[in-house]
């Protein structure tokens, strides 16, 4: 399970790696959201960094994979702060969704609930709305096309340039 | 090579659609010498531009123009602007499709005969027969190189295979093996043989399954009498005042409309735009549209009764490695209403990519019950279930009541619902299916709803009478004597098999008959 601290603004990606020991954390700074322990960050030029966050937090726990690192969740959802910045009525949908999602989850807003239970409770709430079915939709091909993932799920992907499988294990199936 | 003839030549035969019926038509009717102009709406792809990728092939083939939907068919759900999974593209689905090129059993020509009537349902039978068929059914297996017939042998069997085949041999199956698959086992045709690549659908870039791009239609144009004019969308069919065709309006590639002259139209879009464009193409005289004086155009809509059942195993499978669809299971494809319904279905091997396999596996789910089935992509098997479904008169295409394509014609909405029969099939194979897989280990299995239609079919139907449907036993329209229906929509019933290679069959008999007709100056 992936938490979340909100560093200050101001505070440096240095200062926040000094820090040490905080785990597979991910790190508003700015415009960004930065994960030091996996050194990668995602810059939003629309939406705020910490929509950017939750977007995350929430891609995850539409698809939950464990084996799956953030950062791929990170590339599946960055579409929706591109999206946002050519159209300002999906913009606030974005940010109007998230703040909702927020009130709803309490005062510690949807990242502040501990157990992916609760999240998905909250989750369950907006199901309907166009808001989730735009990050649901979205996010069943951002997240599963990218090339990247296929291996954690044992799939090899193109096999052309390759010659095919007829010398690589077509038929190599040994437990029946 | 390639011949390019005048818009004002009326002496060609014009078909719309270049696939299974619209591509083998405009070969055999090419090499009996006769000049055909295709019109298809898609852009030409060779084999070796497709690609290994399926959201970046779906970009590439699939007809992704707008269409509505509504029914109680789960895909008006899921995929409301995505009725079918069809292609727009030179050789039509025929560079989609997974290969499986079985013979209707006889029975199945005769679905009203055999059945008996059905409630709510508008069974035919056939105005031909299996043994009128068979001769153009080898005619058409020894065209596409179709393993188990002529002595080519079947294809070696792929890990899915095998365990679809040790679950129907625990389960008492007789019936199962690699198929009959229009894909080669062995080089022939100057093509080459199977490499177990895995993307069937996305286009076979070794040219080993047969297509219509690359068969028929150089076939065709090395004869110089066939032309095919691709990105060449049809509009609208025009007639004279004594009501043949005449001719058909096409947007070519920069959306300007032309008129290619005709002596003789047949209509091969595939079994949404086929009927759309006969109803987009009314008049003052044919104010219902063309060959629709049966009021039967557009009705009848048939999908086959699909859906899909994958399972998790606790060892290792690879599904996706190898011919996508080579293992078949034929013994539920029989006639046996003990079972709780007519007619009868096949089980045939299937995998996705893990892409389609995460917007199909339960389109719409999230959460962890659906996200742990995919974490074991590599642990799966699947299987697709194909079987007879019902005709019914409120299963149709029609034309939008408003919404209307960039040329500005109505586009189609096609309604759906289930029959009963069918919903009882599709329960009975996602029984036995389960049954199948749990008997060789499996862990869970996933009773899968069925995709966008692959198989379209029944919207222009052949019957005897010319009040029952659109077409004669030849895809001559009952109405119009120069205007013929070459493709799936021309078909009374579905049967449980897999329609391209009746399709073929009908379009090589159909041209000896236009072949013949022209001779006798009778059309």
């Amino acid at each position: 399970m992936v938490t979340i601290y909100d560093g200050k603004p101001g505070l440096s990606r240095r200062e926040l790696l000094k820090r040490g020991g905080i785990g597979a954390l991910l790190v508003i700074s700015g415009s960004a959201v930065i994960s030091p322990e996996h050194a990668w960050g995602l810059e939003t030029s629309a939406l705020k960094p910490e929509t950017m966050a939750t977007l995350i937090q929430m891609a995850r726990d539409i698809y939950p994979h464990d084996q799956v690192p953030d950062k791929y969740y990170a590339i599946a959802v960055k579409g929706h702060d591109e999206q946002a910045g050519k159209d300002s009525a999906y913009k606030t949908m974005i940010e109007d969704g998230i703040a909702e999602l927020d009130k709803k989850s309490g005062d510690g807003g949807y990242r502040g609930l501990g157990w992916e239970e609760q999240r998905v409770a909250v989750l369950k709430q907006i199901e309907a709305t166009p808001f989730f079915q735009a990050i649901r939709g979205g996010l069943v091909v951002s997240l599963y096309n990218q090339k990247e993932v296929w291996p954690i799920f044992g799939y090899e992907g193109e096999s052309f340039s390759k010659g095919g499988y007829i010398a690589r294990g077509f038929n190599d199936i040994e437990w029946l | 090579m390639a011949t390019a003839f005048d818009l004002n030549n009326d002496g060609v035969v014009v078909i719309i659609g270049s696939g299974a019926g619209g591509g083998t038509l405009g070969n055999e009717l090419a090499q009996k010498g006769v000049d055909v102009v295709i019109l298809e709406a898609g852009a030409r792809h060779e084999y070796e531009d497709f690609i290994n990728d399926e959201w970046d092939s779906f970009t590439q083939l699939a007809w992704k123009d707008k269409r509505t939907t509504s029914g109680d068919w789960r895909v008006a759900k899921d995929f409301p602007n995505l009725p079918a999974w069809i292609v727009k593209s030179v050789g039509g689905s025929t560079t989609h499709w997974a290969g499986a090129s079985l013979r209707f059993q006889e029975h199945e020509f005769k679905a009203l005969s055999t059945y008996g009537k059905v409630e709510s349902a508008t069974l035919l039978d056939w105005p031909i027969t299996l043994a009128e068929m068979e001769p153009y059914y080898a005619k058409a297996e020894a065209k596409m190189g179709v393993t188990g017939t002529n002595d080519w042998p079947r294809l070696p069997g792929n890990n899915n295979f095998k365990v679809l085949k040790a679950g129907a041999d625990k389960l008492g199956y007789k019936e199962c093996h690699t198929g009959n698959m229009a894909i080669n086992s062995v080089e022939r045709d100057d093509r080459l043989s199977c490499q177990q690549t895995g993307f069937c659908f996305q286009g076979c870039k070794w040219g080993a399954k047969w297509s219509t791009l690359y068969t028929e239609i150089p076939k065709g144009e090395a004869t110089g009498h066939l032309e095919v004019r691709p990105n060449a969308m049809a509009i609208k069919i025009n007639h004279d005042a004594s009501g043949k065709v005449t001719g058909v309006v096409y947007a070519d590639k920069d959306g300007k409309l032309q008129e290619q002259k005709a002596r003789i139209v047949a209509v091969a879009g595939n079994s949404i735009e086929s009927p759309r464009l006969l109803l987009n193409s009314s008049s003052g005289k044919f104010p219902d549209g063309l060959a629709n004086s049966s009021g039967q155009v557009g009705k009848n809509y048939m999908r086959h009764t699909t859906g899909s059942v994958y399972a998790i195993f606790d060892k290792p499978v690879h599904m996706y490695r190898g011919t996508t669809m080579a293992g078949i299971i034929r013994d539920e494809a029989r006639h046996d209403p003990s079972r709780g319904f007519v007619g009868g279905y096949e089980f045939e091997t299937l995998s996705l990519g893990l892409p389609f396999m995460a917007a199909f596996l339960d389109p719409g789910a999230w959460g962890r019950s659906f996200t742990t089935a995919l974490d074991h992509y590599d642990h799966m098997a699947g299987l697709w279930i194909v079987g007879e479904d019902m005709p019914r008169a409120e299963n149709r295409v029609t034309l939008h009541a408003d919404m209307k394509d960039e040329h500005g014609m109505p586009i189609a909405e096609v309604h759906f619902d289930d029959h009963p029969n069918d919903t009882a099939m599709r329960n009975h194979a996602y029984k036995q299916a389960s049954a199948l897989y749990a008997a060789v280990g499996a862990t869970r299995t996933f009773p899968t709803p069925p995709y966008p239609s692959t198989h379209n079919l029944g919207t222009n139907r052949m019957s005897e009478k010319a009040a029952d449907g659109v077409v004669n036993k030849h895809g001559q329209s009952h109405d119009i004597k120069n205007l013929f229906v070459s493709d799936g929509s021309q078909f009374t019933t579905g049967a449980a098999e897999n329609p391209t290679l009746t399709i073929v069959s009908l379009a090589i008999r159909q041209a000896d008959y236009i072949a013949a007709q022209m001779s006798a100056k009778t059309i």
